[in-house]
C-alpha cells in the first residue's frame, strides 16, 4: 500500500516544527545545531516526497545541495564551537552574546 | 647616423640614472667625472654627427612608435639637421665645461651626486627638446626642461629664499608649457600631423596670415617666451641666480633660455606663414633687449647683472629670428654661449673667493689675487660688449645689420638695438670696473685665493671660444635650413661696424667716467634722476605688480576656497552625511542584541509572513490578496 504524500508532508512539518521549537529554547549551542540540522532534514524530506509525487528529479537534486549546504555549515559550525570552547567560555547561546551592538 | 642620435641622448642618461641610483654610495671624484664625463662622451658623439652633417647629411629617423589611436600619431623621431646640429653641439660642449668646472666649485657641498644627477638631466631633457622629430616629444623635452631647472634653482632647499625661486619658475615655465600644449592641439587639429616634416610640408594648406597660423604662432611664441624670459614672463630668470652658480651658467649658456630661440627658429617656416606673429616676437625680442639692459645699469649682484644681460641677449635673438634673420640668431646664440657660461663661471669664483658674498661694491682689485679670473672675465665682457674682433662683435652686428635693413617697424627695432649695445657695454664695464678694477686699492691684503685649475681650465678654453667663436662660418653651415643669407656689402659692413663700435665706446666712456675715473659724478647724478633710478633699480616695479595682480589675489583666492569651500561646503556635505548616517546607526544598533535566539524568533516569523502571503495570494486563506 503506497504511502501518501501528504503524509510525509506532516511528517516533514512536524520535525521542522520540532526543528525551530528546539532552535528557538534550548541554550547549549551543540542541541541547537542539531535542531538546525533536523529542521534542514524535514526540509529534505519534504524534497524527496514531492520529488517521488511529482515523478521529477528536481526536488531529489535539491535535496542534495541542502545536504552538501548542510555539511560544510557544520564544519565551520563545529569548528567556531570547538574554539569558543576552548576559549573557556560558558556553553550558553544567551551568553554568547559578543557581536552584539 | 641614425645610431648616433640616441647615443647622445643615452649618454646622459645613464650619467643621471647611475648618479641618481646610486650616486651616495659612489667615491666623489668618481661621481664628479661621470656626471661631466656622460656629457662629454654626448659631446664626442656629436661631433660624430657634425661630420655627418656637414658632408651633407639629415636624419630624420623613427625609432619606435609611442602611441597610435586612429589617426593620432606619435612616434619617436630624431630629426638631425643643421639647426638641431649647431644646438647639440653647443649644449654639450659648453655643458661639459661646466660639468667639469662644477667639479671644483661644488667640491665641499654635501649634495654632489645629487647636484651632477641633475645636471645629467637638465642637459638630457635639453637634448631631448632639440633632437626630437616631432611636437610631443619636444613637449616632452621642454617640461623635462622646466622640472630640471626647479630641482636645480632650489638646490639648496633649506634656503627658504631658493625654493621660492624655484617655484616662482616653475609656475612662470608653466605658463609657457601650457602655451605649447594648446599650440600642438590647434597644430594637430588643423593639421593632423604633429612630426616636423608632416607640420613642414602641410603649413602651406593653411591661408597664409590666416587666424589659425597666427594663433599657433602665438601660442608658440608664449612657451617660447617663459623659457627664455621674455618680457611679460620674464621674472624668475633674476630669481633663478638663487641655484648654485654653475646652474646659472648652464640655464643662461647651454640649456634652457635658448629653447625659445630654437623653437622660433625650427619652426621657421611657421612664422614665415605668420608675419604678425613673427613681428610679435620681433618687438618682444627688441623690446626685452632693452628693457633688460636699463635693469642692468642699476644692479649691485653680480649674478643678477648677468642675469639681466642674458636677459637682454636673448631679446637679440629674439629680435633676430622674429625679423627672419634666423642664422643669426644663432650665430649670437652660439658666440653668447660660449662668452655667457665663461661670465658666469669666472663671476663663481669671484663668488667663492669673496666667500658667497655677490655685491659688486664689496669687491674690487681682483688682477693680483685672481688673475687667471680677472683676464677671463675682460674677455668675455669685451666679447658681450661687441668689442671688435671678439664673437660677441660679430653676432650682434649681423643681428644689428638685419634689423636696420629691413623697412618698417623693425628698423626701430634695429635702433633700439643699437641703443642697447651700448648700454650692454655700459652695464659689462660698470660691472667690470665696479667688481675687478684696479685703482682703488694700492695694494692687497685680502689673501683671495684663485680657483683651482679644474675651474680655471674650463673658463680659459671658454675664453679662448669667446675670442674666437666669430670666425665660424655658423651662417654657410645652417643655409639647408634657413637658405643663403643676402650678400651684404663691404660698405654697409664696415659702416655698421663703426657704427656699433662708437656706440660700445660711448658705453665704455660712461661706464669709466663714472665707475672708474670719477665716482662721485656718478652719486651725483644718481641723485640728479633719483625717481628714474628707483624705477630701473626696482626692476621697474614689475614684480611688485605681479605681486599685487596676480599672486595676492591668488593667495586670498585660494585662502577664500579653504576657509570658506573647502571647511563649510564641501567639509560640510560629508561631514553632514556622515553624521546623518551616525545617528540613524545609532538607533539601528539596537536592534542587534547578539542572542541567536533572538534571530532565530525574527527570522521563523519572517518565513511564516512569507508563507502567509504566498499563501494568501494562492487563495488557501479566507481573505484574497491581489487579482
Amino acid at each position: 500500500m503506497p504511502v501518501p504524500a501528504y503524509s510525509f508532508l506532516m511528517l516533514s512539518g512536524v520535525l521542522f516544527t520540532m526543528g525551530a521549537i528546539g532552535f528557538l529554547l534550548r541554550r547549549n549551542p551543540l542541541v541547537v545545531f542539531m535542531c538546525i540540522e533536523l529542521m534542514l532534514n524535514a526540509v529534505n524530506l519534504a524534497f524527496a516526497a514531492m520529488s517521488r509525487y511529482l515523478n521529477s528529479l528536481d526536488g531529489v537534486v535539491f535535496a542534495f545541495l541542502v545536504i552538501t549546504v548542510a555539511a560544510a555549515e557544520v564544519v565551520v559550525g563545529i569548528a567556531i564551537i570547538v574554539q569558543v570552547y576552548r576559549a573557556g567560555r560558558q556553553m550558553d547561546v544567551d551568553e554568547l552574546d559578543l557581536m552584539k551592538e | 647616423m641614425d645610431a648616433l642620435g640616441p647615443l647622445v641622448l643615452l649618454a646622459p642618461l645613464v650619467g643621471f640614472l647611475l648618479l641618481a641610483l646610486f650616486g651616495r654610495l659612489l667615491p666623489r671624484p668618481l661621481v664628479g667625472w661621470i656626471g661631466a664625463g656622460a656629457v662629454g662622451l654626448a659631446f664626442v658623439f656629436a661631433l660624430a654627427i657634425l661630420s655627418q652633417v656637414l658632408g651633407g647629411q639629415t636624419l630624420d629617423q623613427t625609432y619606435f612608435t609611442w602611441w597610435q589611436s586612429g589617426d593620432f600619431f606619435v612616434p619617436f623621431n630624431l630629426y638631425l639637421d643643421p639647426l638641431s646640429t649647431l644646438m647639440i653641439l653647443v649644449i654639450t660642449g659648453i655643458g661639459f665645461m661646466i660639468l667639469v668646472y662644477s667639479i671644483g666649485y661644488m667640491g665641499s657641498d654635501p649634495g654632489f651626486a645629487r647636484f651632477f644627477a641633475y645636471m645629467d638631466l637638465f642637459v638630457l631633457s635639453m637634448l631631448l627638446l632639440v633632437m626630437s622629430g616631432n611636437l610631443v616629444w619636444l613637449i616632452i623635452g621642454w617640461a623635462g626642461v622646466g622640472l630640471s631647472s626647479y630641482l636645480l634653482i632650489g638646490f639648496w632647499y633649506e634656503r627658504t629664499s631658493a625654493v621660492l625661486a624655484a617655484r616662482k619658475a616653475f609656475v612662470m615655465n608653466t605658463i609657457g608649457d601650457v602655451g605649447m600644449v594648446f599650440a600642438a592641439f590647434m597644430i594637430f587639429l588643423n593639421l593632423h600631423v604633429l612630426d616636423y616634416r608632416g607640420l613642414f610640408s602641410r603649413v602651406h594648406l593653411l591661408p597664409k596670415g590666416g587666424t589659425v597660423i597666427t594663433v599657433i604662432c602665438l601660442l608658440l611664441l608664449v612657451g617660447a617666451v617663459a623659457k627664455s624670459a621674455q618680457l611679460p614672463l620674464h621674472t624668475w630668470l633674476p630669481d633663478a641666480m638663487e641655484g648654485p652658480t654653475p646652474v646659472s651658467a648652464l640655464i643662461h649658456a647651454a640649456t634652457m633660455v635658448t629653447a625659445g630661440v630654437y623653437l622660433v627658429a625650427r619652426m621657421h617656416l611657421l612664422y614665415d606663414w605668420a608675419p604678425a606673429a613673427a613681428t610679435t616676437v620681433a618687438v618682444v625680442g627688441g623690446v626685452t633687449a632693452f628693457f633688460a639692459a636699463t635693469i642692468g645699469t642699476s644692479q649691485v649682484d653680480i649674478k643678477r647683472i648677468l642675469a639681466y644681460s642674458t636677459m637682454s641677449q636673448i631679446g637679440y635673438m629674439f629680435l633676430a629670428v622674429g625679423i627672419g634673420a634666423y642664422a643669426a640668431g644663432m650665430f649670437h646664440f652660439m658666440t653668447h654661449a660660449f662668452f655667457k657660461a665663461l661670465l658666469f663661471m669666472a663671476a663663481g669664483n669671484v663668488i667663492h673667493a669673496f666667500h658667497d658674498d655677490q655685491d659688486i661694491r664689496h669687491m674690487g682689485n681682483l688682477r693680483a689675487g685672481l688673475p687667471i679670473t680677472f683676464w677671463t672675465f675682460l674677455i668675455g665682457t669685451l666679447s658681450i660688449s661687441g668689442f671688435p674682433l671678439f664673437a660677441g662683435f660679430f653676432s650682434k652686428d649681423e643681428i644689428i645689420r638685419a634689423a636696420l635693413s629691413a623697412a618698417g617697424s623693425e628698423f626701430w627695432l634695429g635702433i633700439l638695438a643699437l641703443i642697447t649695445a651700448g648700454l650692454t657695454a655700459f652695464y659689462m664695464f660698470r660691472l667690470f670696473l665696479t667688481a675687478f678694477g684696479w685703482e682703488w686699492l694700492a695694494h692687497d691684503e685680502r689673501h683671495l685665493h684663485e680657483a683651482l685649475p679644474v675651474q680655471t681650465i674650463p673658463v680659459i678654453i671658454l675664453a679662448a671660444g669667446a675670442v674666437v667663436a666669430g670666425y665660424i662660418p655658423v651662417a654657410k653651415f645652417l643655409s639647408p635650413v634657413f637658405g643663403h643669407a643676402a650678400e651684404v656689402g663691404a660698405a654697409a659692413f664696415w659702416g655698421l661696424a663703426a657704427l656699433s663700435v662708437l656706440v660700445g665706446l660711448i658705453g665704455f666712456f660712461f661706464a669709466y667716467l663714472l665707475y672708474a675715473r670719477r665716482p662721485e659724478l656718478a652719486v651725483a647724478w644718481r641723485t640728479r634722476i633719483a625717481p628714474l633710478h628707483a624705477l630701473v633699480e626696482h626692476k621697474y616695479y614689475i614684480d611688485e605688480l605681479y605681486d599685487r595682480v596676480f599672486v595676492r589675489p591668488g593667495f586670498a583666492l585660494a585662502r577664500f576656497l579653504n576657509d570658506v569651500i573647502e571647511t563649510r561646503v564641501i567639509d560640510g556635505a560629508v561631514n553632514g552625511l556622515a553624521d546623518f548616517v551616525m545617528v540613524e546607526a545609532r538607533e539601528f544598533r539596537l536592534i542587534q542584541t547578539g542572542r541567536v535566539r533572538n534571530y532565530g524568533l525574527v527570522m521563523l516569523g519572517g518565513a511564516l509572513g512569507v508563507v502567509l502571503i504566498v499563501a494568501a495570494f494562492l487563495g488557501y486563506l479566507p481573505f484574497r490578496l491581489g487579482g
